[in-house]
């Protein structure tokens, strides 16, 4: 049976490894390698790694580094940040990168994401949307959560997954940081509308709420970060709370 | 050199490399069809669409190359998930296209068989062992490896069948003929069992 995918997020900027509320009030809460080298040892399931100034300062993603990140890495690793063309990606899989998760460059073309997915193969590119809930509605921001594109998280969703995305992360801006539960309406949005596999994130403060995800949610994955950074709480009893009630995990 | 991994423009390399690296071994990403000679196994990775990674081998005039190595000096060779399927007679990927036919058989879209079963298939999986050629000695049947596809293998012949995975009903996820295998997974990420596996493979 298919296991469901408990994943740390990594985010990081120039500064080493940080995390925010909100996709804001960022805190430098470690440095990249030591924390890959820890979870590589804790053989978790997955690992995303996201550049979150590389889109807004117009940057290529950064090759050297994601290089000697995976040196230690042994468990897929999906990587984003400021990719937004072909060779970009076949650079970040040379050098170490498993998939790439694809944000605000799926605004502005979405050519770009078909053909990226008719050479790499749809389960490469994974489509990472960033929402918050407006008035009355989801909305889709692009360039790490600055921008509002308009767009409705219901119509995104069916649009990226006819171009060709192979997974979507999907993260409320709104739980951001804030360890008050993943929003499972929003989750239910996604995981309704598509039939390619939903990474939930955002919001995480407990294995209940991972476990509420997963079975209310339909995620088939669960991302998180500050519960991992700021608690005692681990990968591996997250994996155990949900096997304990039911949910296929992988023990290691 | 130990192993030679086909740098054919596609494929996560890299990763392939670190993991045979760390399991001890001399593997080299090698990019000019020349270099298989020096090589003792070949490794044939893969992430991508199946026509255009046929149509780069290809190009880079890697299929000579192959052929002699793998059918003529009868070389060990792992394909790793779009390189395994590459050793199908023929894909159906956007269209039908011929493979390396080094095992018979087609690429076949999966399709699901239950309501819960979203495609591509992502994530840990069972790997339920039929026929035991090596690849998986010491390695308890039901290990779980990483998997991350769309698509897979139909082997015309079950004797071919080293292994299969539960998902959209069952499918396989390894095969064998003689010194030609190729996994679905991705052993290079799946730890400790993957790094069993490659151990297994470069024992051969």
């Amino acid at each position: 049976m298919l296991k469901v995918r408990v994943i740390p997020t990594l985010l990081y900027k120039s500064v080493g490894l940080v995390k925010g509320i909100g996709f804001d009030s960022w805190r430098r809460v470690d440095t990249v390698l030591p924390a890959i080298k820890v979870y590589n040892m804790r053989e978790v399931d997955e690992l995303i790694l996201l550049d979150i100034d590389a889109t807004i300062n117009n940057q290529l993603p950064d090759y050297d580094s994601i290089r000697d990140f995976s040196k230690e890495c042994f468990v897929p690793f999906c990587v984003g940040g400021g990719i937004n063309n072909i060779s970009q990606i076949k650079e970040l899989l040379r050098n170490g990168a498993d998939k790439v998760a694809i944000n605000s460059a799926m605004y502005k073309d979405l050519g770009f994401i078909s053909e990226s997915a008719s050479r790499f193969g749809s389960q490469c590119i994974v489509g990472s949307v960033d929402c918050k809930y407006i008035d009355d509605d989801y909305y889709c921001f692009s360039h790490s959560g600055t921008i509002n594109t308009n767009i409705r998280l219901s119509e995104w969703v069916i649009k990226l997954e006819k171009a060709g995305v192979g997974e979507i992360l999907i993260t409320s801006i709104d739980r951001d940081g804030t360890m008050i539960g993943y929003d499972i309406d929003m989750i239910k949005e996604v995981s309704s509308r598509v039939s390619i596999p939903v990474i939930a994130s955002g919001g995480a403060g407990n294995y209940e709420d991972m476990y509420r995800a997963v079975v209310d949610g339909g995620a088939s994955a669960i991302a998180a970060a500050s519960i991992f950074h700021f608690t005692e709480q681990t990968p591996k009893e997250a994996k155990e709370y949900l096997y304990n009630k039911g949910i296929a995990t992988r023990i290691v | 050199m130990e192993a030679a991994i086909i740098d054919y423009g596609m494929g996560n390399l890299w990763s392939v490399q670190r993991a045979f690296e760390k399991c001890g071994f001399d593997a080299e990403i090698i990019d000019s069809p020349n270099l298989i000679e020096k090589t003792e196994r070949i490794v044939l990775p893969g992430v991508g669409a199946f026509p255009d990674a046929v149509k780069s081998l290809k190009e880079a005039g890697w299929i000579e190359a192959l052929n002699n190595a793998v059918i003529v000096q009868k070389k060990p060779l792992l394909g790793i998930c779009l390189g395994m399927q590459l050793l199908a007679s023929y894909g159906n990927e956007g269209g039908v296209c011929k493979g390396l036919d080094y095992i018979k058989g087609k690429v076949v879209d999966l399709k699901a068989t239950k309501k819960d079963e979203r495609i591509p298939h992502v994530g840990w999986n069972e790997v339920i062992i039929k026929n035991n050629n090596g690849l998986f000695k010491d390695i308890k049947t039901c290990t779980n490896y990483y998997f991350v596809h769309g698509y897979h293998f139909v082997p015309d012949d079950d004797a071919d069948i080293v292994s299969v995975t539960p998902y959209c009903g069952e499918f396989v996820s390894a095969i064998a003929h003689d010194n030609i295998m190729g996994v679905q997974f991705h052993p290079e990420k799946s730890q400790k069992a993957g790094f069993a596996l490659i151990k297994n493979f470069m024992g051969m």
